[in-house]
């Protein structure tokens, strides 16, 4: 238990309070961002982001990944802002925590075995693409100091880390940040600054219940809303687990990561602040900085807090196209480029898959419905691929009045109509023999089929011999289980 | 299964020790001698790059960054295992063990000894690993929860070890002290060892005859059994007796209490590990 603690918080020291401040100071422009996007002050956000990354620190299963507000959750409480007002977002987060935590309960962070690495992939590429269109609206109808900043901004982003010994040391979005909020201060240019976007936080939270009737109305109101935000703030954060799992090459505990992101939201809910999940590009940035434990989570939301309590002053001034600089370039690391490289030697049906996802969640602004349909289309596709894998031959026996079928392969939904058509019932037998020692039916339509032959036949006057029908379907019962014993396996794939 | 006596080798300087135990346990138990390097991952420090920008394909780059650091640190401390499991066999067969073994593994060394635990005899550690050489009285970082974890006897060892001629056995007349006396009297580790079979606490009938009870058991393997009660703090009065007496290893059992307990109190199995300068043998 201690030298469980001993690691999970204090094994890494030094580096892991480095990245809790970079990370940190990223934290910043994404979770005014954000609050933007939402259309809530940006102390929503602000609040929302230590508040959840503090929560995690602790009850996340994720060493070393970081939880925040984030921008795949702030589109889908857009509508819910615009019509019903930021009280009645404040009981949804609630109500998406509890969502989250019932869903850690009956473990289903282990549903995420269901979606394919093409539906991850689209899933990644949709977010950045969402995050990028989100910074559009400060791009459009502005005069020509916003775009010249944000170029500036990420040229400083992208080129300051190759400066001999100051590059390595101080993290180029905060220096992009700096320089960009001294041009401005400056040069008194008329352009938008995150002051005129809303509040700022000039205290630390404060406890408060969201003031919203407690009835059935509320609760229809909020529940699509809530139940979107579970779905999308679990797979993000499983998704972002996974990436941080294999980047460090360390376990991590799923399970308690959905309960993790439940509480951490009830907390924000409570602490007047938005629903958040865990964030792919900002723990990038953790691991990338020498972040490895929960310590380096806790700094981040820690540090997070103090320099927007006490520097709320100084941060109402950065100018929105240092905060678009920023957010440009989380996009373009989270975005998969890899991806793009490999559309060439992947097969087309998860490029469409991927694809897809990509497309649907661009339009619909929902990565939850993205997924689903991302995940049902790898599932057919798999479903035809699997299908093709039957083989039907015959032969007539020597005295020509029988006819010997052997069935080699999977009978099921997508292959029974092939399984039925390879059957010449035109021809004039006296007996057939159906050899299905080394088939599978996998489902009720497969064993529809083969009464559709059988039948098929004896009308034509043939007698049907069906063999290994019990082996055959021993694969249709619900809770098959092929033992990892090589002789069952080897009795499943190589005939009985 | 073959059960082995089992010694676990780092880079610390109570390996030579550890060898020297091992071999001595190995020949005294007639058991096959094997070391064992576990390469823990975990304990390598991670590499910062704070300036804190993603760009394109960051995420596939870090990746590979990360494994191929990985992978150059991994082949290091394979080598560098091997080399001391060389140096170790090589030092168990000048002790005169036949033939040592060793294996490597990956992963954190409590994991691993869990995992082979039903080949092991007794396992043999050195007080501190290599990390925690310096501080005199800071345990290694493994040992407690090695203690913890696994069920088997552990002969701990100091920075050099010595055959023992003269054993203290302490008794505090529970359970876990009546089953350790009865797996030493059936084991031919003591074997022609003075034995001293030592209670600390008021003396009553009860206790005496307990310790008789055990004292009879112990001279079937020791080549004397001296008995004795003495008054006092546990841990203490067990120091002055074994200075009185030139004691040169402890037997004791381990670890008694309720965690809670010992959060609170610390355990005596931890003082006694922490303040012994000579192997002691943990029965659980």
């Amino acid at each position: 238990m201690i030298r469980s603690l001993q690691q999970q918080w204090f094994s890494n020291l030094r580096p892991d309070l480095l990245a809790g401040i970079v990370v940190a100071l990223a934290l910043i422009p994404e979770a005014i961002a954000f609050s933007i996007i939402a259309g809530v002050d940006p102390k929503v956000g602000l609040y929302a982001s230590f508040c959840i990354c503090v929560i995690t620190a602790f009850a996340g299963g994720r060493p070393g990944m970081i939880s925040a507000a984030t921008g795949a959750m702030a589109l889908l409480m857009v509508t819910l802002v615009a019509e019903h007002g930021l009280q009645y977002l404040l009981a949804a987060t609630l109500l998406t925590g509890l969502l989250q935590i019932v869903a850690g309960g009956f473990k289903l962070g282990e549903l995420m075995r269901f979606v394919s690495r093409s539906v991850v992939t689209g899933f990644v590429n949709a977010l950045a693409i969402l995050i990028f269109m989100a910074q559009l609206p400060e791009l459009t109808d502005v005069t020509w100091h916003v775009y010249a900043m944000t170029a500036a901004g990420l040229g400083i982003i992208y080129l300051f880390p190759y400066l001999p010994v100051i590059g390595r040391i101080l993290p180029s979005p905060l220096v992009c940040i700096v320089v960009l909020t001294g041009v401005y201060l400056a040069s008194g240019i008329d352009i938008r600054t995150v002051g005129d976007m809303g509040e700022l936080p000039d205290t630390l939270p404060v406890f408060l219940w969201p003031e919203v009737p407690l009835n059935l109305e509320t609760l229809r109101i909020i529940f699509p809303y809530s139940a979107m935000m579970a779905v999308v703030g679990l797979m993000e954060s499983m998704m972002t687990s996974t990436i941080v799992d294999d980047l460090t090459d360390t376990p991590s505990d799923k399970n308690r990561e959905c309960a993790g992101q439940g509480v951490a939201n009830i907390g924000a809910g409570l602490l007047g602040g938005m629903a958040g999940c865990a964030m792919i590009g900002q723990s990038v940035i953790n691991v990338k900085s020498g972040g490895r434990t929960r310590l380096s989570t806790l700094t981040a939301g820690v540090v997070l807090l103090i320099m927007v309590v006490f520097l709320s002053e100084w941060v109402s001034r950065i100018p929105m196209a240092a905060l678009v600089a920023v957010m440009i370039m989380v996009s373009i690391g989270t975005f998969s480029w890899s991806s793009l490289r490999n559309l060439k030697q992947h097969p087309m049906s998860s490029n469409i898959v991927m694809l897809t996802t990509v497309a649907v969640v661009v339009a619909t602004h929902n990565l939850a419905i993205g997924v689903f349909v991302g995940v049902l289309l790898a599932a057919l596709f798999f479903a035809n691929k699997v299908g093709r894998v039957l083989y039907i031959g015959s032969e007539m026996q020597p005295d020509g009045r029988t006819r010997e079928y052997q069935v080699v392969g999977q009978v099921f939904f997508t292959s029974a109509e092939r399984f039925v058509t390879a059957f010449d019932f035109k021809e004039t037998l006296e007996y057939v023999r159906i050899d299905l020692r080394r088939a599978h039916f996998w489902d009720i339509t497969a064993v529809g089929a083969l009464d559709k032959v059988v039948i098929k036949f004896r009308r034509e006057g043939t007698e049907v011999d069906v063999v290994g029908l019990n082996e055959a379907s021993a694969t249709l019962v619900d809770r098959f289980g092929v033992h990892d014993k090589p002789d069952a396996v080897e009795a499943l794939m190589g005939g009985h | 299964m073959n059960q082995h006596v089992t010694a676990c080798i780092d880079e610390s300087h109570y390996a030579g020790a550890v060898c020297d135990a091992a071999a001595w346990a190995s020949l005294r138990l007639d058991a096959p001698l094997t070391f064992i390097h576990a390469i823990d991952r975990t304990a390598r420090p991670a590499t910062a790059d704070v300036s804190g920008q993603i760009g394109l394909g960051s995420r596939e780059h870090l990746l590979e960054e990360l494994a191929q650091l990985d992978e150059k640190r991994g082949k290091l401390a394979q080598e560098q295992g091997r080399l001391m499991l060389d140096a170790a066999c090589e030092r168990a067969r000048t002790d005169g063990v036949a033939e040592p073994m060793s294996r490597q593994r990956n992963g954190e060394l409590v994991e691993t000894l869990v995992g082979i635990e039903d080949t092991i005899r007794l396992l043999v550690l050195g007080k501190r690993g290599e990390t925690g050489a310096a501080a005199v009285d800071h345990l290694g970082s493994n040992l407690e929860r090695v203690i913890r974890s696994l069920h088997c006897p552990i002969l701990i060892t100091p920075d050099t070890f010595t055959p023992p001629t003269r054993v203290l056995v302490a008794f505090d007349a529970s359970d876990t002290a009546r089953r350790m006396v009865k797996r030493i009297a059936a084991s031919p580790i003591a074997r022609g060892i003075e034995g001293h079979l030592v209670f600390v606490g008021e003396p009553s009938t009860h206790i005496e005859r307990e310790l008789e009870q055990a004292r009879r058991q112990l001279a079937g393997v020791c080549a004397s059994v001296t008995v004795e009660i003495v008054s006092g703090e546990v841990e203490s009065t067990l120091r002055a007796y074994k200075q009185a007496n030139d004691i040169e290893m402890l037997v004791m059992g381990a670890y008694g209490h309720s965690r809670v307990r010992q959060l609170l109190v610390g355990s005596t199995t931890t003082q006694m590990i922490r303040r012994a300068r000579m192997p002691l043998l943990i029965m659980r």
